[in-house]
């Protein structure tokens, strides 16, 4: 790839903050360095792996509101995380993460478990436990 | 404290943290140095270990390995501390810090809230400095990006202690010994000659360039196997893992090429040079790859005809890999 090749393309997701650092070669061959701000390739790809877990938090949020999974669920997705992640963050086990993403189960859980669930993603107990506030679609 | 540090912005994570570290130490070498000495470059699909149900492609060589190898053909020493308790870990930081040591770590990239949001997946192998404290805030010098950023304490806690696979606990570490004289012509021919012989000796038809060959093969038939959508999903993880943060373009390969052109200028040896500009010209061929595959992606829409077309593109570059490489051990087998 020759210096002036190196693409910039205005969209993409790097929000200003970062422009990457590529390698291109000058008219003699030799290496050079430039940075580029985005390439159009790169960009679809990344934006289908997060629609990919869009998805996934929307169909969370679907099933929590209609009451089959329990508000857990929706923050593991939501996250990105999987339930042995979980399982590690809350020192318990996958199966037993797997069970409180059923409602029946997560609505007996004690204070004490709910707030290691909270930590592990970083808000309150009262945010875990916030089904209402799933309501409105804040994607 | 702030630790008197220069940073420089580079492709990679690992060999940039490495290169930055060794500046301060008094060691400049630039970044495809390091990587080219570390024998960074590889290859291998392997379908048997999904990640997240997509088969694992890497076009590198396994994290902390670069550093390693590098260490042991200059003959660097570096003291790696790993960690179980986060208070302890983060104090022993502040000691270092103290001394005026800058340290490097290995990190979570979903906690580093300095990246735009789009990278911040569940990555736990990120390499960053961090190189001083001020106000309670930690003074960090990522490689990837172009300036130095500072990071919260809770932050920094949560990215050294991240979950998952594989897991960084907390490990730090710095060179307590740079040595004062090496031969630097037999550290680049030893890293050459490891990565042409990783690329096209090692008897596995998933490794190296028969890997990229492998990989060819198989992705011919995706549509058929998986189903459309899988398909493409598959194949934009195959770009990303070739374009995106920390590969210097065409998967590592430019930074490569950029390693054979400076090493050609320091061992005079002209053959790296001609090898350097062919490999540039099959990392562009890469790059034609990614670029229609993203198009693929794009249009959401395959037949197995434009699967075929990429497949026999990534074919060529296999192909021509092969012979660069073969080439390249050719040249270095005998230094």
């Amino acid at each position: 790839m020759e210096k002036d090749q190196v693409p910039q393309d205005q969209v993409n997701l790097n929000e200003g903050k970062l422009a990457k650092l590529y390698y291109a070669t000058d008219d003699k061959g030799h290496y050079v360095k430039v940075n580029s701000i985005g390439w159009e390739p790169e960009t679809v790809a990344m934006q289908q792996a997060w629609d990919v877990v869009f998805d996934e938090v929307e169909e969370a949020r679907t099933k929590v509101l209609q009451g089959k999974a329990s508000p857990l669920l929706y923050h593991i997705r939501k996250n990105i995380m999987t339930h042995a992640m979980v399982a590690s963050y809350a020192s318990t086990f996958g199966f037993m993460v797997r069970l409180h993403c059923y409602p029946y189960f997560f609505n007996k859980l004690s204070r004490k478990t709910l707030e290691r669930y909270a930590y592990t993603f970083r808000i309150t107990v009262e945010e875990l436990t916030d089904i209402e506030s799933l309501r409105k679609n804040d994607r | 404290m702030i630790v008197n540090f220069t940073h420089k912005q580079s492709a990679h994570c690992e060999s940039g943290v490495v290169s930055n570290l060794l500046r301060f130490h008094g060691l400049e070498f630039d970044e495809p140095m390091v990587f080219g000495i570390g024998s960074g470059l590889f290859f291998s699909y392997l379908p048997f270990i999904k990640v997240n149900g997509i088969p694992v492609a890497a076009y590198r060589i396994w994290p902390g390995q670069i550093f390693k190898r590098f260490a042991d053909r200059i003959g660097i020493k570096i003291e790696t501390k790993k960690f179980s308790n986060p208070t302890k870990a983060m104090t022993a930081l502040d000691q270092m810090l103290e001394k005026g040591q800058p340290v490097g770590m290995l990190t979570s990239v979903f906690y580093l809230n300095y990246l735009p949001a789009a990278y911040r997946f569940h990555f736990n192998a990120h390499n960053l400095i961090v190189f001083g404290k001020e106000n309670g805030k930690y003074l960090v010098s990522d490689p990837v990006m172009e300036y130095t950023t500072e990071i919260s304490y809770d932050d920094l806690v949560r990215a050294r202690f991240a979950k998952g696979m594989p897991e960084p606990s907390g490990r730090m570490y710095y060179p307590v010994e740079v040595p004062k004289d090496f031969s630097l012509e037999k550290a680049l021919w030893k890293g050459i000659k490891q990565t042409s012989d990783n690329m096209t000796r090692i008897p596995v038809p998933i490794v190296g360039s028969k890997g990229m060959k492998y990989l060819s093969k198989r992705l011919r038939y995706w549509p058929e196997r998986i189903g459309d959508r899988k398909a493409i999903q598959w194949l934009g993880n195959l770009i990303r893992m070739q374009e995106e943060i920390g590969t210097g373009g065409a998967g590592f390969r430019f930074i490569y090429a950029a390693f054979l052109d400076q090493a050609s200028a320091k061992l005079e040896n002209d053959k790296l040079f001609n090898l350097s500009r062919q490999l540039t010209k099959s990392g562009d061929q890469l790059r034609d790859f990614a670029y229609y595959a993203g198009r693929v992606c794009k249009n959401r829409k395959s037949d197995t005809k434009t699967f075929a077309e990429l497949a026999d593109m990534l074919e060529a570059c296999a192909a021509e890999e092969h012979e660069i490489f073969r080439q390249l051990y050719e040249v270095s087998k005998s230094k």
